[in-house]
């Protein structure tokens, strides 16, 4: 009597991994909900600075993106190492970016072309010129909305 | 003689082992999306208009990454306040012009109305963008200030409040209506004027 006392106390239960499933399920329903499929690939490097001013950008469909940063190492024999402009996943030149905003916004619907919004997604590292190049190609193109896309964070952080 | 048969239980231990796949797949292949920055409006070619310099608050970034408010270098972090020192000033002190809500000193060396007051923001091509950032978003936070000052002052709730409660999706049509003339009432006290001008040097 004793002895079977003993043996089924040291004997624990397994433990259910039936409700393992619905946790996954749970993880992977949030992370399809937040979070949007790549649609290109980063060239360039690219940490955006930070600010807390921000504004929400508006809808995705009226939204064309720039981007800057240093090309990415296995870019850097082919392009060099200066900071370079990303357009649809292709390096770019800055004479490119008129007629690309042109042809974005050309291709979305006719309500939207007066909303359109420019992300200017800028590698904090670069210089200034090159986004003031940049801003004097837009205006020639009248695409005269644009958005310093950032992080939420204290902004001071950037100076270091 | 009918027998009776069990149905047999499907494993479901598998179950778990499919949806961490899926949920690697969906890891993998996708991103957050960062949507958020600071928005602006550039000028036109055709605008210019002359403005009296003392309603010019001239900010400008140098090639060493100094910060010089009307030629003086000072830090960063005495930005915000010297903007709110302008901006909020009221330099006209009677007629039309007059800005009876303004706390500033009225001084008449600097600008004579939040309206008039425009905040130009220069730099070299060679200063670095994420301290660029950092200024613009130091001189829109002292727009920010004197919005939520003078948005307390008139309707007891904050600026920023405001504006979330216009995005809040629960409110109702006619309080939106309401939020929105407030938004616009609040802007128009302390329009966002600052001017990014072409490169300097």
């Amino acid at each position: 009597m004793f002895k079977t006392n003993r043996k089924s106390k040291s004997k624990l239960p397994p433990i259910s991994t039936a409700s393992l499933p619905d946790i996954v399920f749970i993880l992977l329903f949030f992370f399809m909900t937040v979070t949007v499929m790549k649609n290109t690939n980063l060239l360039v490097e690219n940490t955006l600075p930070n600010a807390t001013e921000i504004e929400k950008l508006d809808k995705n469909d009226r939204v064309i993106e720039i981007i800057v940063g240093k090309p990415n190492k296995e870019y850097a024999s082919l392009v060099g190492v200066s900071p370079k402009i990303q357009l649809n996943g292709k390096f770019a030149s800055i004479d490119e970016v008129g007629s690309y905003v042109l042809a974005q916004r050309a291709k979305m619907p006719e309500q939207l072309r007066k909303v359109a919004v420019v992300s200017l997604k800028i590698d904090k590292d670069v210089n200034v010129g090159i986004i003031s190049d940049i801003k004097q190609e837009l205006r020639k193109v009248n695409a005269l909305k644009i958005n310093y896309t950032t992080f939420e964070g204290d902004a001071f952080i950037n100076l270091k | 003689m009918s027998i009776k048969r069990e149905i047999p239980e499907v494993n479901a231990g598998s179950m778990a082992d499919i949806a961490f796949l899926l949920l690697i797949f969906f890891l993998v292949t996708t991103t957050i999306e960062n949507d958020k920055g600071l928005n602006r409006t550039l000028p036109t070619d055709t605008e210019a208009s002359t403005i009296r310099e003392r309603n010019l608050f001239r900010v400008n970034l140098n090639s060493q990454n100094e910060l010089l408010v009307e030629g003086e270098v000072i830090p960063i972090s005495d930005l915000q306040e010297k903007a709110i020192a302008f901006l909020d000033n009221g330099g006209v002190l009677e007629g039309e012009e007059h800005c009876d809500y303004c706390l500033g000193e009225h001084n008449d060396k600097s600008s004579d109305n939040p309206k008039k007051a425009i905040i130009s923001l220069s730099s070299a091509r060679e200063s670095n963008y994420g301290f660029y950032i950092t200024v613009q978003n130091e001189l829109v936070s002292a727009y920010t200030i004197l919005r939520n000052r003078e948005s307390l002052k008139l309707y007891g709730i904050s600026y920023k409040k405001l504006l979330e409660d216009y995005a809040d999706v629960s409110l109702s049509n006619s309080d939106k209506l309401k939020t929105k003339s407030r938004i616009e009432l609040i802007r128009a006290l302390y329009p966002l004027k600052l001017s990014e001008a072409e490169i300097t040097n």
